[in-house]
């Protein structure tokens, strides 16, 4: 496989940020209500990632590093602000659902982490086909969680009903808060038995990334945060 | 006074950011193995986002309103939110080192928090003058703060029970996450 197309793989499969690296959790539990907001979240996510990545690694020998972060800021927010005012003009039902979850995709966690991780140390090409990888990951998982929410919270699938409910009673739970929690759970679980599958297999799947892991190890602003937390117990011991 | 005692009951305890609108995951999963650390988390979580809900709204209604770039909210309030987290950290350390002992950990973990941005937006949504943001910026802070120590009580006590393999960890965590919103909505009848 060439490595442009392993980057698709990579972001699809390998290494996918909802089911592996446990990356953007909350728009997975927010906009999961339906499989259409879902899809929705997850396809404006790819755009601000792809074009994130696209200009950060064009920048990338531009930015000086101390800056980095707040520049990668104001490059994703920018793009935030255009694709939410694209969704506004063309879909407006769609932002009406999403509201205050589509200006948040600044500080999902998977846009700043493929910036400083991927896009500041690749060529724009490669960076531009790990975004659209990730993105459509993301998308994938999204609306998988989104699927069985609404099947099994109102027996429809992109609104159409699909379940009778002449013989089906909707769980309304699942499409309430509360069912989003629940199903993430089931989802961790299963992922850890698959995980353990695959590392008898021997083929070990990545470790989560995300704060679901109960570390900042894989934060994407881990860097800015342990060198503080460093510089502030080297200050301490100084000054003791 | 009764409007504003609305925005914090509703914000606080009905509409908990965490377990209904689905903010500040992050923390709440990760910074909830202990009590005492969760409640410093909830501590500095209320501190920033009560300020940052005061520069946000003044930022607005006196810059942003008057020179009619409302479409830069998104942009202005991460940055000022950065800021601001690294300005609080500065001031603590300098003037008041036995708060910063205990808060000052967390506080470069809350500049991702989505909570805080989550916060500065819905004011603007709701149109909420500067006191009323506020208020709903502490409430909502308050509701994280509840939220977060509640869940750390409970995984204490979750450490000695018996778990099938599988949910070990993060999986049982949610499940708990899950009855707690369970309860949560129990609220929704209050206003």
């Amino acid at each position: 496989m060439n490595k442009y197309l392993e980057r698709v793989y990579n972001g699809l499969i390998k290494e996918n940020p909802t089911f592996v690296l446990m990356l953007g959790m909350c728009p997975t539990l927010a906009v999961t209500t339906s499989a259409m907001n879902a899809l929705g979240m997850g396809l404006s996510t790819t755009v601000v990632l792809i074009f994130s990545n696209l200009l950060i690694s064009l920048f990338r020998k531009a930015i000086p590093n101390g800056v980095r972060m707040p520049a990668y800021i104001v490059i994703v927010a920018s793009l935030v602000t255009i694709v939410e005012f694209i969704m506004k003009a063309y879909t407006p039902a769609l932002a009406k659902q999403l509201g205050v979850y589509i200006p948040l995709i600044v500080v999902n966690c998977i846009i700043l982490g493929r910036a400083e991780s991927y896009a500041s140390k690749n060529p724009p090409v490669l960076s531009i086909l790990d975004g659209v990888g990730m993105g459509l990951g993301f998308t994938f998982g999204l609306t998988c969680i989104g699927i069985v929410r609404e099947i099994l919270g109102a027996g429809q699938l992109f609104g159409f009903q699909i379940l009778s409910l002449k013989w089906y009673t909707p769980i309304n739970i699942f499409v309430m808060a509360p069912g989003a929690f629940l199903v993430l759970a089931f989802l961790v679980a299963l992922m850890s038995i698959v995980r353990q599958k695959m590392e008898a297999k021997g083929k070990p799947l990545a470790e989560p990334a995300g704060c679901i892991s109960g570390d900042c190890a894989g934060c994407s602003m881990s860097a800015t945060c342990s060198e503080k937390e460093k510089k502030a117990a080297d200050a301490e011991e100084k000054s003791e | 006074m009764q409007t504003l005692l609305l925005i914090a009951i509703g914000s606080a305890i009905v509409n908990n950011v965490v377990l209904s609108q689905f903010l500040g995951i992050c923390p709440f999963l990760g910074v909830s193995k202990k009590t005492e650390t969760a409640a410093g988390m909830g501590g500095a979580v209320i501190f920033v986002i009560t300020i940052s809900s005061f520069v946000t709204s003044l930022i607005y209604k006196f810059i942003l309103i008057p020179t009619g770039t409302q479409y830069l909210q998104t942009i202005v309030f991460i940055l000022v939110i950065a800021a601001l987290v690294q300005f609080v950290e500065m001031f603590l350390k300098k003037s008041m080192p036995a708060l910063y002992k205990s808060l000052g950990v967390y506080l470069p973990l809350i500049t991702t928090n989505c909570a805080v941005l989550g916060v500065a937006l819905t004011n603007v949504t709701k149109e909420y003058g500067i006191l009323e943001g506020v208020v709903n910026g502490f409430a909502t802070a308050f509701g994280f703060f509840i939220a977060i120590t509640i869940m750390a009580g409970i995984r204490e006590k979750i450490e000695y029970n018996d778990i099938p393999k599988p949910f070990k960890g993060t999986a049982i965590v949610l499940i708990t996450a899950c009855l707690m919103s369970i309860a949560f909505m129990g609220f929704s009848g209050m206003i």
